[in-house]
């Protein structure tokens, strides 16, 4: 499950049955694109890994162009469509983009913070052929408060609950945790309990775009984390099979990197709001990619032949210990825009495997969450039009 | 989880569990069972039960179809397997 992104975090590889993974020599096709559909967000959210400077990108794809992205990349072989945003029910479009995709043969996901929801749009969605809904929280501080202290968020997800399961979707609950909210993860599932969700990802925040401004106050100690497990465990037992959790540990505390997007450019496909192709939400912070645009060239061309496409397939960019490392087929080196934020250099392999040279900038990172943890004032950047500012990179150590 | 396996009972209907799709891929020749963030292609066996899994068909009746079309017997076991597997990884949903 993911967050969202978006949500939807971690990817599976596909093919667990019959295998079907490819290896590095063979490009199998997008299998999985993602619609990044609007930017328009009514939330601010200090983890949105939307770019920083989002206010400088351009206008957004007609509904035209989001149907001809779709049949381009179906008659490649893409099947999954996940619709996301910024908050996708914010395009009036989003039906009939649900209806196309449907008539295409894709699974549709769509990924709401459930702002815009109402009984007639679900309605229109279901007709129109929409497979599945996540309902997420896009925020965390702010909302998550209002959440917990029972206000009107906590009437809206509720509502929102009920036409999900109203029109037989299964309730799919995204909560992403941080240091700010993952001492409520019990309040929180009692929360879900109530709002008859059927299965809940707890996922930690991933460290990009605003999340990256703000990872310092977003971390959290190893003792929270703890505690947060150990609450999961026994809200676990205490409901059995009614509610399926998923706990998803930072990875700032493992000691192997996840196998991003189970490489870039194997199966995943962006497409943000004005267009630009990307090979992971996140990638257009990577220096030296150029990002093609589904305005002036067609997915198959994105797909097999654009530098940003190409550029991490394979291995043979990885530098050492990534190059000679035999679980290299496995992780494929990590996160690439991991490994750039930490190291400045995306063809590192990802600081949070501890064979990496630069391991210590995670464990460090780790150990100042541990220093502030508890402090009271904490000062959050809140994802603005007003305040937009490029993503900084970690200053080297040496 | 080897319990799981004995407790379908014959009588079962199962179904595509809720959220998710089966559907024939023509790009990868094989039925794919898909959801929200992950795709399972099966292999043809597992295609040609899971598709026959329609919420009204008991386990008994998909056994009977297979068996006629492929002109095989004995196939009860391995059915009950495969769905109790799938039932397991909250592919098919055993309805009574
Ligand atoms: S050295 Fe590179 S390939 Fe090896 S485990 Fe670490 S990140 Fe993965």
């Amino acid at each position: 499950m993911t967050a969202s992104a978006p949500v939807g975090n971690a990817l599976d590889a596909p093919g667990a049955l019959v295998g079907g993974a490819q290896t590095a020599h063979v490009v199998g096709p997008p299998l999985w694109l993602l619609l990044e559909l609007t930017y328009r967000c009514p939330l601010h959210c200090v983890f949105c890994y939307n770019p920083t400077d989002f206010a400088n990108t351009g206008p957004e794809l007609t509904t035209a162009d989001w149907i001809r992205v779709l049949r381009e990349a179906r008659a490649l072989g893409a099947v999954q469509l996940g619709l996301s945003g910024g908050e996708p029910l914010a395009r009036d479009d989003l039906e009939e983009i649900v209806g196309e995709a449907h008539r295409l043969g894709f699974y549709i996901n769509l990924i709401t913070s459930g702002i815009g929801m109402t009984e007639a749009r679900i309605k229109a969605l279901k007709a129109a052929g929409l497979d599945h809904i996540q309902l997420s929280f896009q925020d965390s501080t702010r909302e998550m408060n209002d959440f917990l202290s029972s206000t009107r968020t906590f009437e809206l997800k509720v509502k929102v609950a009920q036409l999900i399961r109203a029109h037989d979707y299964p309730m799919v609950l995204n909560v992403v945790l941080h240091r700010l909210n993952i001492d409520h993860v019990e309040e929180i599932l009692v929360m879900a309990e109530r709002m008859g969700a059927q299965y809940v990802e707890l996922a930690n925040t991933q460290y990009y775009g605003w999340a990256w401004l703000n990872r310092d106050q977003l971390l959290p100690s190893r003792a929270q984390l703890q505690r947060a497990e150990t609450a999961t465990r026994r809200f676990r037992e205490r409901v059995g099979a009614a509610m399926q959790i998923y706990f998803v540990v930072p990875d700032y505390f493992e000691t192997r990197p996840k196998a991003c997007m189970s490489g870039l450019g194997s199966v995943f496909l962006a497409i943000a709001p004005d267009g630009t192709a990307l090979p992971c939400h996140a990638a257009r912070m990577l220096p030296g990619l150029e990002f093609p645009n589904v305005r002036a060239t067609d997915i198959g061309a994105i797909w097999y032949e654009s530098q940003a496409f190409n550029r991490f397939r394979g291995d043979a960019w990885m530098k050492e210990p990534c190059r000679s490392c035999p679980e290299k087929a496995k992780d494929f080196g990590g996160c690439r825009c991991q490994a750039y934020l930490l190291t400045g250099d995306a063809d590192n392999a990802d600081p949070v495997c501890d064979l990496s040279p630069h391991h210590e900038l995670v464990t460090a990172a780790v150990a100042r969450a541990e220093r502030v943890a508890g402090a009271r004032e904490q000062v959050l950047t809140f994802r603005d039009h007003r305040v937009s500012i490029p993503v900084v990179i970690e200053e080297k150590r040496t | 989880m080897s319990d799981a396996l004995n407790d379908i009972p014959l009588t079962a209907r199962p179904a595509i569990a809720r959220g998710m799709r089966l559907q024939w891929e023509p790009a990868q020749e094989a039925h794919v069972l898909l959801y929200p963030e992950g795709m399972v292609k099966l292999n043809g066996s597992a295609g040609q039960i899971m598709s026959r899994c329609d919420g009204v068909r008991t386990i008994t009746d998909i056994v009977a179809d297979l068996e006629r079309t492929y002109n095989q017997s004995g196939l009860t076991a391995d059915v009950v397997a495969f769905v109790a597997l799938a039932v397991q990884r909250h592919w098919l949903e055993a309805r009574p």
